[in-house]
């Protein structure tokens, strides 16, 4: 690991103050600190924000779950409000990795990073959520842009992100036995209006499958989508899973998920 | 006293480790140290055009850059396979020269070609980047069944063929084929693995320029046996300037057996620079150069009648080599395999041919249970197929071909000595609930998932091995062991073995033999091991040795302990030395009250003389001091077997295979301490289900390990298993006086045809390869569900 200078900061315009293009915003450190450390990045300034009080903690209102962006994913699978609000919020949460990334590991820091395989993003997404950061507030599905790519700019930090509840929701992950993200991961959640059925792990980058959607928005029962053949030709192909078998899988975790609602 | 053999001690080890006081090499820091990084290749095969120091070595803290050609200069020697084995043809096997930098040519990724020492770690790190290494890149060669057809990797080594070796009679078995009604065949690819031993290897390497000897403290599971290869092959200094210690060690699975290049390295150029010099892999170096496991490619085929009597067995097999033949690595794959392949049956025609090839990828050499899993699984796939297609249910074929006395002798090498195969395999079904299986297989259909039960029944050859025997077949040395027991004037008592602990608990089970032998309190017997300057010589552990050889040594080395107290004590109480009985710690005058304990005799032998109280003179002959030593060669193999039943549990729309139940019922001989024995079975059983269902390492076809960490390579977690259901039956060895068998391989050698076995008998038959991943019996159950539409 090549030499870097560490700041911590007080609040967020300080962090956003010192960040430069060749700095990264330090958090749980999970996927920063691995990669400086086999030397696929590295900074300059590394900007520790996880004593920015304003950033941390979970909000529930009538409508919406808001957790700050530095909460852990610890703290999230815990806690009592989100097992009431969106208890598939928690269990998501309770799947991530292994206890030690869990306690270190953040929802900011996990979106931000948007790995294609990561499970927070589908929550964002099926879960209509909002991004809150320093300088505006972003639509979950505006803010997912492409494989480790996000709608923020340079020094811009999430704050919080905010959930709508749904009726009903349910995360299913197929996990990569070696790592444990998800080969393929489905999000479902029944909304007042409509359904979203967020898929992760499947292609480049989250997305809402459409067809999924309509059907289950239709219908809300497995039976509307078993069997349906999804088109594959956009699906990851690597050495544990092929596009084909995440195709499939992806309906089968959704109506998993649906059953589980 | 109570014995303390066959009970649950405490481990005196966990103390230690629990509280963070275990000293691996690691841990050890050395006054004004300097740091190593190897540079290694990046390419699966390639030869050197230039390499260029200049840069780096202007780099800040850099002490000294060595390349091949230094090493090449100063004539230090390359890594050795230790068994000479010899082709069908007579020809000797082929092995290349493996010099510990490359100089001229590297063979896979990873390989080194230079070390850079440096004043810090992280300055060592910064230089070794500035290494510039001209690589012309050739065609790797990766498939084990294709590497004949590659190019040539070492010069003179024509189709990559390190040996084209038989075992057994092919004319025989051909005559068994010709009169068989049914012919099994299979073929089967026992997938690599990494072992993984959660300390990485490390070094650390000083030079005492006074007295011109170095001292390396390294990763490894047979410290003597280092420096004897070191000395012998290496030409890094003589045998009494080289003192190798391994101290605490996390894990080796046969891993640590090899001396590595960077154990010659540094301890070659710790005289060099006159400095000490530390090495610790990094996990990902782990994965690329530690050695890995298993990799056969195999065609096997079994004759029955068709009540199912086994006539005759064929066994084709390709191993890989990787791109060097290391210590046990020309064994593991011959000796240690093919005896092993007719399994616990009676066979009475057998052949086993191996082709060893060499490949652009890690060397390949012994990882827990070698050659035996590789072994069982190809017999045990077979007769469990050999069940389906004759309708015979795959306990009653088993039973129906166990041989029915012992000793046994075995068709292709072995002579059982002792078993209950029939017993073994009883107990195992009552402890599955093997009868209840339908029912639970009915349940499981119930909720749309399928579920299978699979059957192995295993013998193995540990214990290894009389050394007449061994070097009879190739063997470089003899596998005997060595122990001294010595007292201390006060009664206490300090064992060395030449065997080595790193994770099977020696410091309890060893003191609970020396106590139960000497009638000595546990507290007061300390177990010494890895140091070639503590212990006299020693052949180091792997093989499910330490027990049945190391163990022996020890008990026998206790005996002569006895008989000399017998004569001291004779002498102080003016007994005959045939009238004195060892019983609990006291020598006993029979038919009298006379009596002197273990600890007034060793006093006695440390003061023989007679003052006041103290009359104590030595008994004539017999010199001062109380300490014994033994060399136990032991007269044959042990042979631990069993029976382990497997059931799963299969969701046909995921392909997610959950091991439901899984029962062990072992057949170890005498168990020392019961607690241990779990831990070397759950071990061993961790490790066979992860081959089975998880594990496997992945080279692409330009030999870059797609597999070099765990967000790839799958290692078992907890979450993973069933609670283990453990038995035993326990026929005692014959060939040893404690009649024990050795447990350490036992679970991996067992564990994955078990498991496959039942995966297969859940997907109808229908073979899928090793490790059984959610894609691949996904696919399966698509192709039963076709078929089954098929039929209805
Ligand atoms: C072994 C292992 C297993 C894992 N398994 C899973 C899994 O199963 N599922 C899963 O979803 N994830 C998994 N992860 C990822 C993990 O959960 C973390 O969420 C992830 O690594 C990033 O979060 P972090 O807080 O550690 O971020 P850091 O590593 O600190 O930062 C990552 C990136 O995000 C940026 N960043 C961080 N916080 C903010 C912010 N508030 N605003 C803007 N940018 C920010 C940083 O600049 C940096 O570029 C795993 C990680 C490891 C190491």
């Amino acid at each position: 690991m090549k030499d870097f200078n560490y700041h911590s900061a007080k609040d967020s315009k300080e962090a956003s103050k010192l960040a430069s293009s060749s700095s990264a915003f330090l958090a749980g450190g999970m996927t920063t600190i691995p990669s400086m450390k086999l030397g696929l990045a590295t900074y300059k300034d590394l900007i520790d924000i996880k004593n920015i009080k304003k950033l941390s903690g979970i909000k529930v209102s009538g409508k919406s779950v808001t957790i700050g962006a530095a909460t852990k994913h610890v703290e999230v699978s815990n806690s009592k409000d989100v097992k009431k609000a969106i208890p598939s919020l928690s269990s998501l949460a309770e799947g991530i990795g292994d206890p030690q990334v869990r306690n270190r590991g953040t929802i900011g820091g996990s979106i931000a990073n948007n790995d294609p395989s990561a499970d927070y993003p589908s929550a964002c997404i099926a879960l209509n959520a909002t991004i809150h950061t320093n300088e505006r507030k972003i639509e979950a599905v505006k803010f997912f842009k492409g494989m480790f790519e996000t709608a923020l700019k340079k020094g811009e930090l999430i704050e919080a992100i905010e959930f709508q509840i749904p009726e009903k929701s349910s995360y299913q992950k197929h996990p990569n036995p070696a790592s444990r993200y998800a080969i393929v991961g489905v999000y479902v959640a029944k909304h007042k209006g409509d359904v979203n059925v967020a898929v992760t792990g499947a292609k480049s980058c989250v997305y809402n499958d459409k067809e999924m959607s309509k059907a289950l928005s239709g219908n809300f029962s497995s039976s509307s989508i078993d069997g349906m053949d999804l088109d594959s030709s956009e699906m990851n192909t690597d050495m544990h899973a092929s596009a084909e078998f995440r195709a499939s899988l992806v309906v089968t975790q959704a109506k998993k998920a649906v059953d589980a609602c | 006293m109570a014995s303390l053999v066959g009970s649950r001690v405490e481990r005196k080890e966990d103390k230690r480790f629990l509280t963070g006081k275990g000293r691996y090499t690691a841990d050890i820091n050395l006054a004004n140290q300097t740091y190593a990084i190897f540079v290694r290749s990046p390419h699966a095969r390639a030869s050197i055009k230039k390499l260029n120091i200049d840069k780096a070595l202007k780099s800040s803290g850099v002490v000294s850059i060595l390349t091949g050609k230094e090493i090449a200069d100063d004539k230090i020697g390359g890594l050795i396979a230790g068994w000479a084995i010899r082709s069908e043809d007579g020809t000797e096997m082929k092995c290349p020269g493996n010099p510990p930098l490359a100089k001229d040519n590297v063979n896979f990724v990873g390989d080194p070609v230079a070390v850079v020492i440096a004043e810090s770690l992280a300055e060592a790190k910064e230089a070794a980047e500035k290494v510039e290494v001209d690589y012309k890149v050739l065609k790797a060669v990766t498939s084990t069944a294709d590497a004949m057809n590659g190019d040539t990797i070492h010069e003179g080594i024509d189709k990559n063929l390190c040996f084209d070796w038989l075992l057994g009679d092919r004319q025989k078995v051909k005559e068994a084929f010709d009169k068989a009604d049914k012919v099994i065949s299979i073929d089967i690819i026992n997938n690599r693995l990494i072992p993984n031993a959660m300390e990485p290897r490390a070094c650390v390497a000083d030079y005492n320029a006074a007295s011109e000897e170095i001292t390396l403290y390294t990763t490894s599971q047979n410290p003597h046996l280092s420096r004897l290869i070191m000395s012998a092959f290496g030409n890094v200094a003589p045998e009494h300037k080289l003192r190798v210690v391994a101290p605490d060690v996390g894990g080796g699975f046969g891993s640590k057996i090899n001396v590595y290049n960077e154990d010659i390295v540094c301890s070659w150029a710790a005289k060099k620079i006159n400095r000490a010099i530390k090495w610790v892999a990094e996990r990902s170096e782990s994965f690329l150069t530690d050695i890995h496991g298993r990799d056969h490619v195999t065609h096997a085929e079994l004759a029955v009648t068709k009540d199912g009597k086994f006539l005759g067995f064929k066994n084709e097999t390709i191993a890989n080599l990787g791109a060097y033949a290391r210590v046990f690595g020309t064994v593991t794959p011959t000796y240690l395999f093919g005896p092993c392949a007719t399994g616990v049956y009676e066979i009475p025609a057998a052949y086993t041919n191996v082709k060893a090839v060499y490949t652009n990828t890690a060397p390949v050499d012994a990882y827990r249970g070698a050659g035996r899993p590789e072994a069982t699984y190809t017999i045990e796939r077979l007769v469990e197929k050999a069940s389906m297609e004759l309708g015979i249910d795959k306990t009653e074929l088993r039973i129906k071909n166990f041989p029915t006395a012992f000793p046994f002798k075995q068709t292709l090498v072995h002579t059982v000595d002792s078993g209950d195969y029939v017993a073994g395999m009883e107990k195992a079904k009552q402890m599955a609930d093997y009868k209840g299986f339908e029912a639970r297989r009915k349940e499981s259909e119930a909720k749309g998932k399928l579920r299978g039960i699979g059957v192995t029944s295993y013998f193995e050859a540990c214990g290894i091995a009389p050394s007449a025997a061994v070097m009879s077949l190739g063997c470089g040395v003899g596998l005997w062991e060595s122990a001294e027991v010595r007292f201390n004037p006060t009664g206490q008592v300090t064992v060395y073995t030449g065997s080595h602990s790193h994770g099977q608990s020696h410091q309890t089970t060893f003191a609970q033999i020396a106590a139960d032998e000497l009638g000595v309190p546990i507290e007061n017997i300390d177990i010494v091991h890895g140091d070639t300057d503590k212990g006299t010589f020693g052949m180091g552990t792997y093989g499910s040795r330490s027990l049945a050889v190391g163990g022996i040594a020890i008990v026998n080395a206790c005996k002569k302990i006895v008989e000399k107290g017998k004569r001291v004590t004779a002498k102080m109480l003016e007994a005959n030395p045939e009238d004195v009985e060892f019983k609990d710690g006291e020598f006993i005058v029979s038919k009298s009250n006379k009596k002197k304990t273990i600890g007034e005799v060793a006093f006695a032998c440390y003061l023989p003389g007679v003052r006041d109280e103290m009359k104590s003179p030595l008994p004539e002959g017999d010199e001062p001091g109380l300490k014994e030593t033994s060399f136990y060669d032991p007269s044959n193999f042990s042979f631990p077997a069993g029976t382990h039943i497997a059931e799963v549990e299969i969701d046909p729309e995921t392909g997610h295979v959950k091991l439901e139940k899984y029962t062990a019922c072992d057949d170890f001989g005498r168990i020392i301490n019961p607690m241990v024995v779990e831990g070397q079975v759950h071990g061993g059983l961790a490790q066979g289900i992860g081959q089975a269902l998880y594990e496997n390492a992945e080279y692409d076809e330009t030999g870059q390990l797609m597999t070099g960490s765990y967000m790839d390579y799958t290692m078992p977690r907890a979450d993973n298993f069933p609670e283990f259901n453990i038995g035993y039956t326990c026929t005692h060895a014959t060939t040893n006086p404690l009649g024990v068998k050795g447990c350490g391989e036992a679970g991996a050698i067992a564990a994955p045809p078990t498991v496959m076995n039942a995966v297969i008998d859940a997907l109808g038959g229908q073979e899928v390869t090793m490790p059984a991943t959610a894609e691949k019996v996904w696919k399966a159950c698509k192709n039963l569900k076709k078929s089954n539409a098929k039929a209805a």
